[in-house]
């Protein structure tokens, strides 16, 4: 039951990603690019996507643990350190060149795009090379 | 490539991300970040529940769906030369790994919680991302 719980939730998560437009790289790089082409669409994705999620933290709060199973593991993560600026940094190097962040990098497998896979490949590599570190 | 802006499936994508993240969290308490799940079947072997596995077999499911069915939905390119399609994914992985998180963990998850650390991570890697698009754009 689980498991198709997980499977319906990523399917969501999936076509949510596809419907937006995120999956498109074009559409991540002209909202990040300053000039006449500017397309907002990113901005209102976030703005949605993030308002439900306020409303579903303030619901968790007043709650002990899940509706079906598990506890509310959460990160209890505070101090803002130099990996985290150093990761952040990389991350938006690496997003700001090719418009792909892991979710749309995962979709776009499906295309069986040779630039799709490559790039999928060298994410798992970068995961990879930064646990060594 | 000319985009249109595309406020309404902007919205109704979003509120699928966001009901999709409201889910995994008020059903099972966990939190969907992307860059994580994927370290956590693809990076390690993850002992215990293997429920990573079946949200990212939903994912792809997902795009094959779409695949079939509207795949006009499912277009896009990567304009670059391949050798920076290897660099701008090794950054991908290996930043979202340092800062324990990606545009779906930090971005919408942490920053509607009023995570410090995810309010940092998500300022800092858009800022680097605007100014790192303009220089190469």
């Amino acid at each position: 039951m689980k498991a198709i719980m997980m499977v319906f939730i990523g399917f969501i998560f999936g076509l949510g990603l596809i419907i937006s437009g995120m999956t498109n790289p074009a559409k991540v790089i002209n909202f990040l690019t300053y000039g006449n082409q500017w397309d907002a669409s990113l901005i209102i994705v976030m703005a949605v996507a993030m308002l439900i999620m306020m409303l579903t933290w303030l619901w968790v709060a007043k709650k002990e643990k899940p509706l079906i199973s598990g506890t509310f593991n959460l990160s209890d993560l505070k101090k803002v350190d130099s990996r985290l600026i150093i990761g952040s940094v990389l991350f938006g190097l690496g997003w700001g060149l090719s418009g792909i962040c892991p979710g749309p990098g995962l979709v776009q497998l499906v295309s069986l795009k040779m630039e799709f896979l490559l790039f999928f490949a060298a994410v798992l590599g970068g995961m990879w090379l930064a646990k060594k570190v | 490539m000319v985009t249109e802006f595309t406020p309404v499936s902007a919205a109704i994508g979003g509120a699928l991300i966001g009901i999709a993240c409201t889910l995994l969290l008020v059903l099972y308490g966990k939190i969907a970040g992307i860059s994580g799940i994927v370290k956590s079947v693809f990076a390690k072997a993850n002992s215990g529940s293997r429920w990573q596995l079946y949200f990212i077999l939903g994912l792809l499911l997902a795009g094959v769906a779409v695949r079939v069915f509207a795949p006009s939905l499912l277009e896009g390119e990567l304009q670059l030369p391949p050798w920076l399609i290897i660099v701008a994914g090794l950054l991908v992985g290996a930043g979202t790994t340092l800062a324990n998180g990606c545009t779906s963990g930090h971005g919408v998850c942490g920053m509607s919680r009023f995570s410090t650390r995810s309010w940092v991570a998500t300022c800092t890697f858009m800022l680097v991302a605007f100014i790192t698009a303009n220089l190469v754009g």
